[in-house]
């Protein structure tokens, strides 16, 4: 607090000293924002130059492609629900792909977190490795995986969920461990203290405490996992993006099957996430009496 | 939590918790029944026991072995009787005229020593191979004969594969194949061959030590050009591959920071009084993040082409709609008092916004930006194995041609080091500029702000 018996001068000096920060702060703030500015500009004319096309012409172009595919969906309105009947299978093993890999992701990365949280690992001289493996698991994107695994596996459903539990491991694993942070460690002292065993001590100590955040983080990731799988499928691993590069490739003419998967696409997407919503908010605020 | 009732009897209480128990029994035992139930059921729907017969073990191994090893060919033709090196038999690692490594030697009868006693000869008419423990394997080939074959007596061996027109030969040291036409011998290497420099360079095979005194005497600029040149690493492609990627996350997510900020306010209760326009900007928010990236970049890429600029421009329709959702629910949160407080020494609007609200969703803005920065590099990966463009296209080539998986591998290694390096870049700064908005300052031993020391 200012001392309000002060003198003038000090009173003066306070104001030049307030003067001279804000102005500082305002230098700087311009500074990063001139910079911040030219980095983007730069940024976009590089990227517009190493372009196939360029931007200034395809945006009017960006249309086309939809109408396109509407237009002919619309003149074959009636093959639409045959074609989401025939597609259904496809999107049943998209969601169990993602299902499957945010299950086993679930379980992964439950075990790294418990073993890279102090006070929880089994082997605490190895919390360190636990984490650079979890770091690396989260840095692989899956569709390295799911691309060398193709090679080997053939296409399919499996390379896809590997390669996406894999991803999620790493990425439950570091929120996890966040959350186990935060728990208290008063549960599993008494457990150890009547004998428990370590997955006795993390299954009635920290899981009970842990539970709720864990679910709610898996089915955030259950979201990102169809839309990851839908993309995989794009290079092979089955599934409905597979049927939508088909579609596609078929060109003109089979327009109307791809709007069928991006409808089917669409509305998974968007159900998933409203029903994904209010769950975590149940989770997250607690049943609304 | 359950509560109970005080007036209960004994019984009634046993009864109670006996009921209570038994939910917590059941849950406890059949919440992981289910999980099971449905792997078991994922196991048989996806086929897992038929994958075993359909994999291509060989395609593994080659994989594996390819990935930190390298195979030299020598060839010989047998019409025109020259012997020829090359590195993975490519033609930009072919050994220049007159130029062969130490253990070929050429003259009439070229002599390559496989080492541990393994020599392959190629005479006048004749292909020698001298394996220890087993004795000396003949083959003449003929244009009309295809290729006559003299094998030590006894049964042949697993490892060759003798045909009227063909033989092979396959130790640990090497393989040797003689057809009609020609002959020709791999000898297998460990590492990454000509990584640095390839053969037609003059730094070739010199020390790390004599390459940095040739630096250091002024050649520095043409070594770095033969090594950024080298044909077959194409180092100068993969940097720019990097940078591309990079350049899509950084532009997208950025882009959609400042699309969403603006469209975010229209979706929000507290300032925007008209319901309609919520509503429908709300739903606009919806409909961008539901029609997924994937969906995005197909039409996109119909309309610019493959390239960097689409998957920037893919990226940013997405994540406005996942920015616009969480600006709006942030922007509904903010202290209507700081707001006042601007207002009441007779700021006007524009003054409330910059003074009142923006401050207040600075950090959450920021910390989501970033994030999505390190997971949007992410993305660009993918995004760019699909429309074509930046690292994913480089490592969907390499591994499309089914024979670099030493390239493969050293995408896989620097994608992994891209996205790490930008997660750390990430939450460096996040951590820099969220403790620079004096939150933190205020509590330096917050665990959270320790929490995020760690990478």
């Amino acid at each position: 607090m200012t001392d309000l018996t002060a003198g003038a001068a000090r009173l003066a000096r306070i104001r030049e000293d307030y003067t001279a920060l804000t102005r500082r702060k305002r230098v700087y703030g311009s500074i990063l924002l001139i910079l911040f500015v030219a980095l983007m500009a730069a940024g976009f004319r590089t990227a517009d130059a190493r372009n196939a096309g360029s931007f200034a012409d395809g945006w009017r172009r960006i249309l086309d492609y939809p109408s396109e595919v509407l237009a002919e969906a619309w003149a074959e309105i009636g093959q639409l629900p045959a074609h989401l009947a025939h597609f259904l299978p496809a999107l049943i093993e998209t969601l169990n792909i993602a299902a499957a890999s945010t299950l086993i992701g679930l379980i992964a990365g439950t075990f790294l977190a418990l073993m890279s949280t102090r006070g929880m690992a089994l082997w605490p001289a190895l919390i360190p490795l636990f984490r650079r493996i979890s770091d690396i698991c989260r840095a692989i994107p899956e569709i390295v995986i799911a691309l060398v695994l193709i090679f080997v596996l053939g296409g399919g459903p499996v390379p896809a969920m590997i390669a996406i539990a894999i991803h999620t491991a790493g990425a439950l694993g570091k929120l996890f461990s966040e959350v186990n942070e935060n728990a208290s460690l008063k549960p599993v002292e008494g457990l150890q203290s009547v004998g428990a065993n370590w997955s006795q001590r993390m299954y009635l100590g920290v899981i009970p405490q842990v539970g709720p955040n864990y679910v709610s983080y898996a089915l955030l990731r259950f979201e990102i996992n169809i839309r990851a799988s839908a993309i995989l499928g794009f290079v092979g691993a089955g599934g409905i993006g597979y049927e939508l590069r088909n579609a596609m490739s078929w060109g003109q003419g089979r327009y109307d099957e791809a709007a069928a998967i991006f409808l089917l696409l669409f509305v998974t997407i968007v159900v998933v996430d409203q029903i994904s919503g209010h769950l975590r908010d149940r989770l997250a605020h607690g049943v609304k009496a | 939590m359950s509560s109970f009732a005080t007036d209960l009897s004994t019984d009634a209480l046993k009864l109670e918790a006996g009921r209570l128990f038994a939910r917590k029994r059941l849950l406890n035992f059949g919440l992981p029944a289910l999980v099971l139930i449905y792997l078991i059921y994922i196991f048989f729907a996806f086929d897992v026991p038929g994958l075993y017969d359909g994999a291509s073990w060989k395609n593994g191994r080659t994989l594996v072995s390819d990935s930190y090893s390298y195979k030299t060919h020598v060839t010989r033709d047998n019409r025109s009787g020259v012997v020829s090196v090359a590195i993975e038999g490519e033609r930009m690692g072919a050994y220049p005229e007159g130029m062969t490594p130490d253990w070929v030697a050429l003259g009439d009868t070229a002599v390559v020593d496989l080492e541990g006693g393994h020599v392959v000869r190629f005479g006048a008419g004749t292909v020698e191979y001298d394996i220890p423990g087993y004795g000396t394997v003949r083959a003449t080939p003929n244009r009309s004969a295809g290729v006559q074959a003299e094998l030590p007596p006894g049964a042949v061996p697993a490892w060759i594969n003798v045909s009227k027109n063909r033989l092979a030969i396959t130790t640990d040291a090497g393989r040797l194949t003689v057809t009609r036409n020609r002959a020709e011998v791999f000898r297998y290497f460990a590492g990454w061959e000509l990584f640095w420099f390839t053969l037609d360079s003059p730094y070739h095979g010199k020390s790390l030590l004599e390459v940095m005194r040739l630096a250091a005497s002024g050649e520095g600029g043409a070594i770095w050009r033969d090594f950024w040149n080298n044909a077959m690493w194409r180092h100068k492609d993969v940097a720019w591959a990097i940078f591309e990627t990079i350049l899509m996350a950084f532009l997208g997510t950025l882009g959609a920071g400042i699309v969403a900020l603006p469209l975010a306010f229209l979706a929000t209760r507290n300032f925007n009084p008209f319901r309609s326009v919520r509503f429908a900007m709300r739903r606009v928010f919806d409909f961008v993040r539901g029609v997924d990236a994937l969906i995005w970049t197909v039409v996109l890429a119909r309309a610019f082409g493959p390239g960097p600029l689409t998957g920037a421009l893919a990226i940013l329709i997405t994540d406005t709609g996942t920015f616009g959702k969480i600006f709006s629910e942030a922007l509904e949160n903010v202290d209507r008092k700081q707001i006042e407080g601007v207002q009441s020494t007779g700021a006007n609007a524009p003054q409330r916004y910059r003074f009142g609200v923006i401050p207040q969703i600075t950090p959450v803005l920021l910390s989501q930006l970033l994030y999505f920065l390190e997971s949007n590099t992410r993305s660009a990966t993918i995004i760019g194995a699909i429309t074509g463009g930046g690292i994913g296209l480089l490592l969907t080539q390499a591994i499309i041609t089914q024979k670099d998986w030493e390239e493969v591998a050293y995408y896989i290694v620097l994608i992994i080091l891209m996205v790490m390096l930008m997660d750390w870049f990430s939450g460096w700064l996040r951590r820099r500029l969220i403790r620079g908005e004096g939150r933190a300052r205020r509590r330096p031993r917050d665990p959270k702000a320790r929490r995020f020391l760690l990478p």
